[in-house]
């Protein structure tokens, strides 16, 4: 049997920062290694260099789209080695630009879903929807992209007026946007037949594998660290965890699609909940974290996104380690595209959620 | 000359250049009308047809290029210039319309209205790119392949019954020649992919390959049951058939199934396999650059046109139509139905690309073969009922 081998990437549009060693028979793929480290900027190195307010910015890199929710991890660890409280309203504040961020995310998400497998509307789509969002964040933060919002001990400022009817606009609308996406992309006939049944990763591979996030809630697993461990003050919303049986790429997309309902959830409760008070500590001088060890959690867009820190007492972390979703979500590539044909291979491994940049760190 | 350093200097030297070439032009026209006669000739008569235009047109007809001449007809109208034309414009409509589809706004800037010289000026940028090959391609294959497309998508227009009046080869088995030609389109798209001698461009030609030759077959035979109606292999006659009711009233399916074929044989979306962007970056056109890609690409959309203006004819009943424009211009009435209902085809087309991802290879080639062959056999049958019935009149 003779095989045809090809390099999906680094250059090829259906790839990202990263290549895919594929071997074809004919069609199908025989096997498929993932390559990585196109973009390894040694961000737990750099960190090591830098104090802990310069860390704020640095460690957005990773995932420009998604930086609330992982710098959320990030002050959740500083914090928790100075032991800090944060007040009630950061905290809230917090929890409304996690979950801006979490659509904002989904949403690119949903676009390059929908070009991988041709579906040009469904790309311009959510781009321009999640202008709303950005805009609402933008109102928040002053930045677009990379908020760098959250501090140590709270969040850089106050909300301006005016954001809560800025957000809820903005909801009211998108809630409207979904059904029209559902009808448009998820229950269209054509794309059903694409992705129902492709990639499946079963209940038990998703948990051997140990891959994280809405791939493992699209394999049947109810597992979501703000309701698992509550962090910030997600056990005092109420929401729900969207979970899929079926683990297909199909059931993937499902997941994103009811996430970003959630999330709009959470941010309407959130504006109606949030107290008043002073939206974080005042730290004089430079911070130094006492010396220890500590770990901290949270579920980001893309999953469960861990920062182990290590301080001895300087002014800059000794050792941080970043543990990223995309990681281990990129450990099931070589596993769901066994056996597709070539042409299920963006739409396959892009449900998975990867993402080289944050992979690489 | 100096150097252009600020924009005054640069209306300078515009009216230099430009002033310059008028005054070259003035006297070399000068000098032509004065010695060579049949520019002289040529002279008069464009003088003459500035109060009466009939006198250049019986001009042109003296030359053997008049308006009844079979080289105006290949040439200019119904032919290769028109349906460049349409091509061209088609490109904007797609663009324009599925960015409104899409919330954006589409191409804005170049010409006055909306955008609309967008496909002049990107031909003028694909003029001006660098004309590369992979260096081991077989560079004569590799070159002829958009002329070849182009020749393809032209050939078709032969037999297109605009009007009555205006058709450039009127032949008792038109229907045949459409099919003939179709035929050529899978060649060229394997010999592009194979001459380009590159991976994403070989796996694209097959998919090709295999594509059009599954919907070839249900196509021929939806094309067969319009035939059996109309009694006649000559698509003028075809159209003349229809002139009480139109053959998709009497045959839906029939219509439905051709124009799934014309989709998939026109590699539109959701039939874009050969050229999927996301899987195999552009298919068979990937090694393609400058006027070469923009041939391949007028190429394709001529033949959007032609395949389109063949469904008006078999199943839209062609230049049929109530009469909208006064008395006398009957002939211009048939041109502009046919035109119309063509373009409403385009567009039908265009929407589908808006709202549907593509389809997988297999998935496509149960669809051809599985879905699509029977329902055209049952069409078949359909018809020979309708015949025997005799409830077409």
């Amino acid at each position: 049997m003779s095989t045809l081998s090809i390099s999906v990437g680094p250059q090829h549009p259906g790839s990202g920062h990263f290549r895919i060693m594929v071997k074809l028979d004919g069609d199908r793929i025989v096997e498929a290694l993932p390559d990585p480290g196109y973009v390894h900027r040694g961000e737990e190195k750099l960190a090591e260099y830098r104090n802990y307010i310069q860390n704020i910015p640095h460690f957005e890199r990773p995932i420009v789209h998604d930086s609330s929710n992982i710098l959320f991890a990030y002050v959740s660890a500083v914090e928790d080695l100075m032991k800090l409280e944060v007040p009630e309203r950061g905290q809230y504040i917090r929890v409304v630009m996690a979950e801006l961020n979490r659509i904002i995310a989904h949403l690119y998400y949903m676009a390059i879903y929908g070009i991988f497998v041709g579906h040009s509307t469904m790309f311009m789509w959510p781009m321009g929807d999640r202008e709303l969002f950005i805009d609402v964040a933008q109102m928040i933060s002053g930045q677009r992209v990379t908020f760098a919002f959250l501090l140590p001990g709270g969040v850089r400022n106050d909300m301006p007026e005016g954001v809560k009817e800025r957000a809820e606009k903005a909801c009211d609308y998108f809630e409207k946007r979904l059904v029209e996406y559902e009808k448009i992309f998820i229950n269209n006939p054509l794309f059903e037949r694409r992705t129902r049944g492709m990639g499946v990763l079963t209940k038990q591979d998703a948990i051997r594998l140990g891959v994280v996030g809405p791939t493992l809630r699209a394999s049947g697993v109810k597992a979501d660290l703000r309701k698992d461990e509550p962090y910030a003050v997600y056990d005092k919303l109420d929401f729900d965890i969207p979970v899929s049986q079926d683990g297909d790429s199909w059931a993937r997309a499902w997941v994103h699609m009811e996430e970003m309902r959630q999330s709009m959830a959470i941010i309407r409760q959130a504006l109606k909940d949030m107290p008043s008070g002073p939206v974080k500590l005042n730290l004089r001088g430079q911070i130094r974290a006492p010396s220890g060890e500590t770990f901290a959690r949270t579920e980001a867009s893309r999953g469960a996104l861990s920062f182990y820190l290590v301080s001895n007492g300087g002014m800059m972390p000794y050792r941080v380690r970043l543990i990223t979703p995309s990681f281990r979500n990129m450990i099931a590539i070589p596993h769901i595209l066994k056996g597709l044909l070539l042409a299920d291979l963006p739409p396959a491994f892009w449900g998975l959620d990867y993402w080289p940049v944050e992979a690489d760190r | 000359m100096s150097e252009i350093r600020t924009f005054p200097d640069f209306v300078k030297r515009l009216v230099i250049v430009v002033g310059g070439l008028v005054i070259l032009l003035v006297v070399l026209f000068g000098v032509l009308v004065n010695t060579v006669p049949v520019v002289s000739e040529f002279n008069d008569v464009l003088l003459a047809s500035l109060s009466n235009p009939g006198v250049m047109l019986a001009y042109l007809d003296s030359l053997g290029v008049g308006l009844n001449s079979t080289i105006f007809r290949i040439v200019v109208f119904p032919g290769f210039t028109w349906a460049a034309l349409i091509a061209a414009e088609v490109i904007w409509f797609e663009r324009k319309f599925l960015a409104k589809m899409q919330l954006r706004v589409g191409p804005l800037y170049a010409g006055v209205i909306a955008g609309i010289l967008q496909p002049i000026a990107d031909m003028i940028k694909l003029l001006f790119k660098e004309l590369t090959a992979p260096a081991r391609a077989d560079k004569l294959v590799f070159y002829s392949i958009p002329l070849l497309l182009n020749a393809i998508g032209a050939a078709l227009l032969a037999v297109l019954p605009v009007s009555e009046a205006w058709i450039i080869m009127r032949s008792d088995v038109s229907m045949l020649v459409v099919f003939a030609v179709i035929g050529f389109a899978p060649i060229t798209v394997l010999l592009a992919g194979w001459a380009s001698n590159s991976k994403f461009p070989f796996i694209g030609a097959l998919r090709g390959l295999h594509q059009m030759i599954a919907f070839e077959i249900p196509m021929l035979i939806a094309a067969l049951s319009v035939v059996l109606l109309a009694g006649t292999l000559d698509l003028v006659n075809i159209v003349q058939a229809q002139s009480s009711i139109w053959f998709i009233v009497l045959m839906p399916m029939g219509a439905i199934v051709f124009f799934c074929c014309l989709l998939a044989e026109l590699e539109r979306i959701p039939f874009d396999l050969p050229e999927a962007e996301s899987e195999i970056v552009m298919g068979y056109q990937t090694e393609y650059s400058s006027m070469a890609f923009g041939n391949l690409q007028l190429g394709v959309y001529i033949r959007f046109y032609a395949m389109a203006g063949i469904f008006t004819t078999l199943f839209l009943g062609g230049w049929h139509g109530p009469m909208i424009l006064p008395a006398g211009f009957e002939i211009a009435n048939q041109v502009e139905w046919f035109t119309l209902k063509t373009l409403l085809v385009m567009v039908f087309m265009i929407v589908l690309r808006g709202v549907n991802p593509r389809f997988r290879m297999d998935q496509l080639l149960r669809f051809g073969w599985a879905r699509l062959l029977v329902l055209a056999f049952v069409n078949l049958f359909l018809a020979i009922l309708i015949l025997q019935m005799g409830w077409f009149p």
